[in-house]
């Protein structure tokens, strides 16, 4: 593609941040997301918290999606891409509200999409040997093999399929706002970008200690978390798919 | 021959169980897509045990020779399967209306609250 790159300031944007009890660490992010980018609409999706997840990010002028219950990450998640279809902003980028996604890094993750070499960019922990990031020893392993699993089927090198640190053009927003997978959704979306036909690239972040909350993956989830993404990833191969009209930026 | 007795439970059974889906169909309890799987099981089964030869004729299809009422539960199982399956759908369809309702409320909630309270 000859095109010169997109201006950020130039295009609409917003970033998707999915919250749960997150009232601590949510004014934090926010505050970085602006830092980074004033021009940037933040959408905060609270998914059903207890806490004061959604009116802390109100006070702060973020616009605030209220799930009336908890519909897991990916339901939430889904709701901001919807938010972003149906007013049409040309860039999404999605930070999660746990502060594990350091929003100083988004130049790095938008560049991609910026530049019209990709659709759909990953802030990968294992792309580069950069340090910053501990996990448990099973969820890096489960990690790993879910890449691995991932990169074959898709036939691409694919190194961190669970990240949820991405951005996304208006053909991204558009695939996602439209079918989003469920539970622990960013594997078997990672699989629907190349089925879709949307290009898909990876750059290497670092990320940081959950800033508060748990994690949504606890060490005796990961077993039926594997099961049933490998499920859903090789039922998703025999779907049929819609390869969506090209709406790029 | 199927045991008197036997035959007389399971006609008794499966008869109640096509009454009961009937009167659940007829109090709105119930509706009539989710009905039809259970009356096919009722009936299915009323008829396996009520015609005496015909049980053990099938059973000597599938060569069970000691006790052939046995394939009386065996179809009887098969059909639960089949209802349990269905409602599997059903519930996961359901959830799905359920996170697409959600979503468009929390969306709808944040368009209505920005034209109360424009700026």
């Amino acid at each position: 593609m000859s095109r010169a790159p997109a201006v950020l300031s130039e295009l609409r944007r917003v970033a998707i941040v999915p919250a749960l009890n997150e009232e601590h660490t949510v004014p934090r992010v926010i505050a970085e997301l602006r830092s980074f980018d004033p021009g940037l609409d933040i959408v905060v999706i609270d998914d059903g918290s207890t806490d004061r997840t959604a009116d802390v990010a109100e006070s702060l002028g973020a616009y605030v999606l209220r799930l009336p219950f908890n519909v897991g990450i990916g339901g939430a998640v889904q709701t901001g891409f919807r938010f972003a279809h149906e007013r049409r902003y040309d860039i999404a980028v999605r930070v999660d509200g746990d502060g594990q996604h350091d929003p100083s890094q988004l130049g790095r993750v938008l560049e991609p999409v910026l530049a019209g070499r990709a659709d759909i960019v990953i802030g990968s922990r294992f792309a580069a040997d950069e340090g910053g990031y501990r996990s448990s020893r099973s969820r890096r392993v489960g990690i790993r093999i879910l890449a691995a699993v991932v990169s074959r089927v898709v036939g691409q090198r694919v190194t961190d399929t669970t990240s949820g640190f991405q951005a996304l053009n208006r053909r991204g927003i558009a695939l996602f706002a439209a079918d989003y997978p469920h539970d622990y959704p960013e594997v078997e979306a990672t699989v629907m970008v190349f089925r879709h036909r949307l290009r898909l690239a990876e750059v290497a972040v670092s990320m940081r200690e959950r800033g508060g909350g748990s994690s949504s993956i606890t060490a005796l989830h990961s077993i039926y978390y594997m099961v049933k993404v490998l499920l859903a990833i090789f039922v998703g191969l025999f779907r049929r798919n819609v390869v969506p009209q090209d709406e790029s930026l | 021959m199927t045991p008197l007795a036997v035959s007389i439970a399971g006609g008794v059974a499966s008869l109640a169980l096509v009454l009961v889906v009937l009167d659940l169909i007829r109090r709105h309890h119930l509706r009539e897509r989710y009905a039809l799987l259970w009356l096919a099981t009722g009936i299915v089964l009323c008829v396996l045990s009520l015609w005496r030869d015909g049980l053990n004729t099938i059973a000597r299809w599938f060569g069970v020779r000691s006790y052939p009422p046995a394939v009386l539960f065996a179809v009887a199982i098969l059909f639960i399967i089949a209802v349990l399956l269905h409602y599997s759908t059903v519930i996961s369809r359901l959830s799905d209306q359920n996170v697409l309702l959600a979503q468009k409320l929390a969306l709808l909630e944040q368009e209505l609250h920005e034209q109360e309270s424009p700026g």
